[in-house]
């Protein structure tokens, strides 16, 4: 064999390039199968009873009624969870079903199967369940002093970072306290599976997730089966943002599905899903930042807390990483922060795009435009002479050790040129509701910039498995690639193609459908599946390539073809990111990540300060992805990524009253459309980062960090208004009280 | 009761339908055409758009009775055999599919703009598509979709 295959980056849709993604022509003709769509020969449906109660004890529970009613195949409580009735992703703090209390509204008590899903609903209004409504718990800040909810109380995790002196003194000093409302992932394909009862006693579950394996452990604990006798297969994923990462339905289809015998589906409406799911942690932040007089920054203290709602969910994670980027992508000597991650009876709340980083990025940059303000300097000005870059210490002590263009990303937003006003009526806030051609229009200029942590931290094993199969295929050499690594929309099929063409020259490369025959690829979430499932299938790829050197040894053959003949390669890799650290749980020293992200944004906006109604006219965004492995779904990622932070901006907001939700719908809980999302103009740089493969950094998280921050900071600028707390809300722009905590 | 509808060209039945399910429910889980997708069921979303009569409608806002004897065309009616419709191609080009829970009712969405406005300007393309909600994208790719189906259509 003459060519040697690493030499082969030529070949047509390998990594650096655009290609097609492999599903999209299915997509496109709607014959993509979701986990909504899968069928079944007898399939039967479950549906799910929760508690109206966001804290109240269960006194009974009649089933009776409900067994009556004809095409009912079965009625489930949490006596019929033959393992452990708990579960979690970091602390098994859940149940299955609940027991004999309930802890948030929605949490789910019963499980029915029926022929047709209207009568499985109407077979679960009949179920009689007797509550003893209790207080619940609701204030995120006053929560450690009241009921406990769960045995160990209601803290679920403290994160303290002390950096420097403590009693640091600064010219300047600004405070401020800052709330961000309860986002939602809003991801479009609701919950859905298909759990197919299997001959050996096992179950077969078909299901939209964010992780197979973590999944099939919690299942199988829950069912009391071996692992191996839960199989699972990923379906069509509608979006995920986080959302999918803790268990909706997958035990119950599977509880349904081996107690009746008949593979058993469930999809919740959309109602459903807002209490299926958990959601974007709600904070109070309490931030003081300290400077000298030229701007240089001293001191930064801060209280953050983070409302877990009724279980754990990925709480000490968030809470870690709210607390390790809280002065965010700023050098500060001076730091001491404490960060809580509480339980309430609100819903609970867990990873979301962003996760953490999110919250404590609309404190600190609200913060940094305060303190420009007081030292009568440019917001801009001020971000970068404290910009951290390749070499600076984190406020663990963590050195950040590659690319940290934070000065550069802001520049390349504040150069551009400003937007023209607008003259269509669309490019006006209110839109085509004409509520106004231009009067009390006020146009503002804001900026933001964020810092997320990529991949899994804290001395986690953060590894990705994967499995390539070279073979001849009618003459011309094809590649299989196999993982268990979630595609959820982000175009990890596409990635995973690209990188076995470019490691093997060979531009057929077939992406087998992921399930838990092979190991696992980790978490779809922190950005990471590109970095460490990618970096799996270039190792697997690297053992083919030395199986083909082995083959080729003593012969001279031209082609890959003639060279493997029958042969078939196949190897299989795991690979790991290079190690973190826990952080020390008194001063939170530590190198806990693996790699950071940043982005910038500036965000102008047009507001009707008397209707207090926003257009946001341009969100332009910077950021650094290492090298863009596929230039085009890098941008997609950036321009979705921004919307979710506009939409967090100035209009999304689960409300709850008393811990029960209000606004479960698309009519009353808004996401941006067409209308609102503006044009942006995006710069991409790629700084390669030597330790990752091909020098990559995670893409998907930062732009949703800073592009909320962005956009309030312009709102500011044209309305003068503290705004403390996101989503800002008309009444917010034209009430004539200041938020609570603004400054008189 | 039994519904009688023309879908993609096709008469088609479907009986033993209660009477409180939607033309969606019936398309999805009767006659085998899960395209038009199910995100909101609340005509919020646009993920269930089909033609009902020439008309874009969601499909989970009506009864499935109200179709009967009419003539539905979905998202899988709109390529020709293996050749896609210019609109599905221009939303594979631009990169305008992420997840693609949306794509089947913006393609619908599209597909109708661009037969009603062949030239259609920035903002008359976001307002026809602001009733379909997307997740993923930020829009701008699906825009980008759009104009380039336009354009190779004038071309």
């Amino acid at each position: 064999m003459s060519p040697n295959p690493a030499e082969l980056t030529s070949v047509v849709g390998g990594v650096g390039t655009s290609p097609h993604r492999p599903d999209a022509i299915l997509k496109v003709r709607g014959e993509f199968a979701y986990a909504s769509d899968l069928w079944h020969e007898d399939m039967i449906w479950g549906a799910t009873l929760r508690s109206p109660h966001p804290h109240a004890r269960i006194v009974s529970i009649d089933l009776s009624d409900a067994l009556l009613v004809p095409g009912v195949h079965a009625v489930l409580t949490h006596e019929d969870v033959p393992g452990r009735n708990i579960y979690g992703l970091e602390r098994a703090d859940q149940p299955v079903l609940a027991e004999d209390v309930v802890r948030y509204q929605g949490e789910p008590v019963a499980l029915v199967a029926a022929d047709h899903p209207e009568t499985a609903l109407r077979a679960m209004k009949r179920i009689k369940v007797g509550y003893e409504v209790l207080t619940p718990v609701v204030d995120m800040e006053s929560a450690l002093g009241d009921t406990p909810l769960h045995p160990g109380g209601n803290l679920v995790r403290h994160v303290p970072i002390r950096r420097g002196d403590p009693d640091a003194r600064a010219a300047v000093v600004v405070t401020g306290r800052y709330e961000v409302g309860m986002q939602d992932q809003a991801f479009l394909g609701p919950e859905s599976g298909l759990a197919v009862p299997a001959e050996d006693g096992g179950v077969d579950l078909y299901v939209a997730t964010q992780w197979l394996h973590v999944d099939q452990a919690q299942v199988a604990t829950a069912l009391g089966l071996p692992p191996a006798l839960v199989r699972l297969t990923l379906s069509g994923v509608g979006g995920a943002f986080g959302g999918r990462e803790d268990l909706s339905m997958q035990v119950h289809a599977c509880l349904l599905a081996l107690r009746t015998g008949k593979p058993t589906k469930m999809v919740y409406n959309r109602e459903e899903s807002f209490y299926g799911h958990v959601h974007r942690h709600p904070a109070v932040l309490h931030y003081e930042h300290g400077a000298d007089r030229d701007g240089k920054l001293v001191h930064v203290k801060a209280r953050i807390y983070l409302d877990g709602g009724a279980y754990a969910s990925s709480t000490p994670a968030v809470v870690a990483n709210a607390a390790t980027l809280g002065v965010g992508p700023y050098v500060v000597d001076n730091v001491s922060i404490d960060a809580w991650g509480v339980y309430t009876n609100n819903p609970p709340c867990g990873a979301m795009r962003g996760f953490g980083a999110v919250q404590a990025a609309f404190a600190y940059e609200s913060q940094m435009d305060r303190l420009a303000e007081a030292l009568g300097m440019d917001p801009v000005d001020l971000r970068i002479a404290n910009a951290m870059s390749e070499g600076s210490a984190m406020p663990t002590g963590q050195v950040v050790d590659s690319a940290a263009p934070v000065a550069r990303l802001l520049e390349l937003v504040r150069d551009k040129p400003l937007p023209p006003t607008g003259t269509d009526l669309l490019d006006l806030p209110g839109g085509v509701a004409n509520t106004t051609h231009g009067e009390g229009v006020v146009r503002g200029v804001g900026y933001a910039v964020g810092i997320k942590n990529i991949g899994f931290s804290e001395g986690y094993d953060d590894y990705s498995t994967a499995r390539v199969r070279l073979q001849v295929v009618g003459g011309e050499p094809v590649a299989l690639a196999h993982t268990a690594a979630c595609e959820v929309g982000q175009g990890l099929v596409t990635i995973v193609q690209q990188i076995v063409r470019t490691e093997l020259g060979v531009t057929r490369v077939t992406v087998l459908p992921m399930d838990t025959s092979i190991g696992s690829a980790g978490s779809t979430s922190a950005s990471r599946q590109t970095y460490v499932t990618g970096g799996a299938v270039r190792a697997a790829c690297a053992a083919v390539k030395a199986r083909l050197a082995e083959l080729a040894a003593g012969r001279h053959v031209d082609d890959l073809a003639a060279l493997l003949g029958d042969e078939v390669v196949d190897e299989t890799a795991e690979w790991r990111h290079r190690p973190t650290e826990p952080i020390d749980p008194v001063t939170g020293q530590g190198n806990a990540h693996v790699q950071y992200g940043f982005a910038a944004h500036r965000a102008v906006v047009d507001v009707d300060v008397e209707l207090g109604l926003v257009k946001v006219v341009e969100l332009d965004c910077a950021q650094d992805v290492g090298r863009a492995l596929n230039p085009q779904a890098v941008l997609g990622q950036i321009q979705g990524g921004t919307a979710q932070g506009l939409g967090l901006a100035v209009m999304e907001e689960i409300r709850t009253t008393g811990g029960v939700v209000r606004n479960p719908s698309f009519t009353d809980y808004l996401i941006p459309t067409a209308l609102d999302m503006p044009p942006m103009r995006i710069d991409v740089l790629e700084l390669a980062d030597p330790n990752a493969p091909y020098g990559l950094r995670g893409v998907g998280e930062p732009p949703t960090i800073s592009s909320t921050p962005a956009v309030v900071a312009a709102i500011r600028a044209a309305t003068g208004r503290a705004l403390n707390r996101v989503p800002v809300r008309p009444e917010h722009i034209t009430s004539t009280e200041r938020p609570r905590g603004a400054p008189a | 009761m039994r519904v009688n509808v023309t879908v993609n060209g096709v008469p088609r039945r479907a009986d033993d339908v209660w009477e409180g399910e939607s033309l969606l429910f019936v398309l999805r889980e009767r006659l085998g055409l899960p395209g038009a997708k199910n995100a909101c069921e609340q005509g919020e979303c646009g993920s269930c758009t089909v033609y009902l009569d020439g008309v874009p409608v969601c499909a989970c806002l009506v009864a499935a009775g109200q179709a009967e004897g009419r003539e539905v065309r979905t998202v899988e009616g709109l390529a020709d055999g293996g050749a896609l419709d210019p609109v599905q191609e221009a939303f594979i080009e631009a990169g305008a599919v992420q997840c693609g829970f949306c794509t089947p009712g913006l393609v619908v969405a599209a597909h109708d703009l661009l037969a009603r406005v062949p030239d259609p300007s920035d903002p008359e393309i976001r307002e026809a598509l602001a009733g379909n909600l997307c997740r993923c994208t930020g829009y701008e790719k699906i825009l980008d979709a759009v104009r380039l189906a336009a354009r190779r259509a004038r071309s």
